[in-house]
């Protein structure tokens, strides 16, 4: 099971990630559990001062942009 | 942190990385990041972040539009912390590249601090965010 993190405040990019990462996630077949973080306090203790993030099973892989669906796939697996 | 630095996607992220080491060019490179971060001119950043392996502060600097590293000397602590973390792309001042002494006098002279502050504006490009 891998655990999914969207890391943002709740703007459209992060929105946009938060998709491209369950679209990913399915694509991928696996199995995994998808949680947004959106507490400026939660998303610090990351270290991320760049959103929106993303971090699989609690390591933060990309911070500061929308990676594409076939991006996050290869992070993934 | 302020919302500028969180989900605002048109944010300028050029970023400083500064040694902010005890002797007076680290401790120009502190003031100096200092500065431009309090004008909006870029971000100053956690050098010991990215030196403690946090992931999310070094995946943070790899994000940023633009990165500047400030060593005050050329011992490079910040440039060796960065290629530890394999951190490769920015821009790059040392303080005693500029003509300044090194010392351990904390009485910063002003005209160190602007000849560094130019320099760093220097390689500072427009404000950007990455796609
Ligand atoms: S680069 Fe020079 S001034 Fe900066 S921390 Fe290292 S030794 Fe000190």
């Amino acid at each position: 099971m891998k655990k999914i993190q969207v890391l943002g405040t709740g703007c459209p990019k992060c929105r946009k990630l938060a998709e491209n990462a369950e679209a990913a996630a399915k694509a991928a077949g696996i199995e995994y559990s998808l949680e947004k973080v959106t507490s400026i306090n939660d998303i610090m203790k990351f270290g991320v001062m760049l959103t929106p993030a993303l971090a699989v099973d609690g390591v933060v892989k990309v911070c500061g942009k929308v990676p594409g669906v076939d991006e996050i796939r290869a992070i993934l697996s | 942190m302020s919302a500028r630095r969180t989900c605002d996607c048109s944010a300028d992220t050029r970023t400083l990385l500064a040694c902010s080491g005890a002797s007076n060019v680290g401790q120009i490179t502190n003031d100096v990041a200092k500065e431009l971060d309090a004008a909006g001119e870029a971000r100053f950043f956690c050098l010991a972040g990215v030196g403690g392996h946090v992931g999310g502060m070094i995946e943070s600097v790899r994000g940023a539009s633009q990165v500047v590293v400030l060593d005050g000397c050329p011992v490079a602590c910040a440039r060796k912390t960065m290629e530890a973390a394999g951190l490769t792309n920015y821009e790059y001042v040392v303080v005693t590249d500029l003509g300044v002494e090194k010392t351990h006098n904390f009485n910063l002279a002003a005209d160190d601090l602007a000849r560094t502050r130019a320099a760093v504006r220097a390689k500072l490009g427009p404000a950007a965010c990455k796609p």
